[in-house]
């Protein structure tokens, strides 16, 4: 899977526990035209016949008007996110098979992922094992946070690229040998755009919005709302002094997708996090 | 943005099934892009010019079928075109609905030589 997403084509994705060095780098240096490697072997092509009387789809017709006997048409059928979306769903099996609850966190930068996160472990560590995969471009930052907290955590450093795909959460997962019976808390890359778009295996998507953001902001990027389960609102302890209006948030929100579930609550005060707390506790037994 | 990811994986599936017909170059690539795939044209276009130097793409003409969304309103269940994921159904003004069709993002068939 590729997964530069910036202007670069050379992408240099570390994997690394906080206190170690980095455990491999993963290079995917788009030199056009090389063989790509696939480690599962999945290669998936449904359909490649070949038609000898190849129609043309183009108006310009480039090669119907006059023969080319070499020239042959190759049925393809193939959805371009098959590779990405293969590899997460043998993840969700592996998840399943080891009743793991893995989430999919996804907000804009600065919402409070990191900060729900600390604070979720303390309160419920007791109880429940956390395993932590942090994703962002640059710094072993998140990873240290969530590290002091107790919880078994790897960086993945995604360098240009601007979301977790697949094939790095496979890679993570191993490296960090979740338990069965566990709850794996992947932190995306905060972007609510790209990382819509790639499915990685997990239970379900949580999506978080604060009250410091717009009320729009499910109207703006629709489709990682339209794609989530949960709706987190963060920063509720702010309200009285901002003009944001938490109703017209959540119709947006539902104008989007009228299925979302919400759960509004402060990490800095704790209020309503029993909400979440029991959320997750339900979905950890299901 | 993703649509850099999205080329790339254009470019490894064409490669693949041109090279298994033991193809020298492509000359035609026809794609499937629903209304509702979330890929902004301007920036797929954009970043298909970096992508395809040095690829059996790089002469390639590009055929994109753009798909229009549709939907079908849980409330009333009448079919509308959904190219806009904000709009209400326009006969009952739900917001309730199923895409039915509009979410593809497929190479669809290559010419090789």
């Amino acid at each position: 899977m590729c997964d530069d997403c910036g202007c670069g084509h050379d992408n240099n994705i570390t994997f690394r526990k906080p206190g170690a060095e980095a455990i491999g780098e993963h290079h995917h240096g788009h030199q056009h035209g090389h063989e790509h490697h696939h480690a599962d072997g999945s290669h998936h092509h449904h359909h490649h016949h070949h038609h000898p009387h190849g129609h043309s789809h183009s108006t310009e017709h480039a090669h119907s008007s006059h023969s080319h006997s070499h020239s042959r048409e190759i049925i393809v059928e193939q959805d371009i996110l098959s590779k990405n979306n293969l590899l997460a769903q043998r993840n969700r099996g592996y998840f399943e098979a080891k009743e793991i609850l893995a989430l999919n966190l996804v907000s804009s930068p600065g919402s409070g992922k990191t900060s729900l996160l600390e604070r979720t472990i303390t309160d419920l560590g007791k109880e429940i094992s956390f395993y932590v995969i942090e994703g962002d471009q640059q710094t072993m930052n998140d990873a240290k946070r969530i590290d002091a907290v107790g919880a078994p955590v790897i960086q993945i450093n995604t360098g240009n690229g601007c979301h977790l795909d697949a094939e790095m959460i496979n890679r993570a997962a191993k490296e960090l040998d979740v338990e069965n019976r566990s709850v794996l808390m992947i932190e995306n890359v905060g972007n609510l755009v790209c990382p819509a778009l790639f499915d990685l295996g997990e239970k379900a998507r949580v999506v978080i919005m604060s009250t410091t953001e717009g009320e729009d902001k499910p109207q703006k990027y629709p489709a990682m709302f339209q794609s989530s389960q949960l709706c987190i609102i963060n920063k509720i302890d702010l309200l009285p002094y901002l003009d944001f209006d938490i109703e017209q948030a959540k119709q947006y929100v539902l104008q989007v997708n009228p299925h979302l579930k919400f759960i509004e609550v402060s990490v800095k005060t704790g209020e309503g996090l029993d909400h979440w707390y029991a959320w997750l506790k339900n979905n950890l037994t299901i | 943005m993703h649509e850099l990811s999205i080329v790339m994986n254009i470019i490894d599936i064409a490669e693949e099934n041109a090279k298994r017909e033991n193809a020298s170059v492509i000359t035609e690539i026809e794609l499937d892009i629903g209304g509702q795939a979330g890929v902004v044209m301007e920036s797929l276009q954009f970043a298909i010019e970096s992508a395809k130097r040095g690829t059996m793409l790089e002469k390639a003409k590009w055929i994109f079928n753009e798909i229009p969304a549709l939907a079908r309103c849980a409330s009333c269940n009448k079919e509308y075109e959904a190219n806009d994921r904000l709009a209400p159904c326009p006969y009952c003004q739900s917001f309730f609905s199923e895409i039915l069709q509009g979410r593809e993002l497929r190479v669809k068939a290559l010419r090789v030589e």
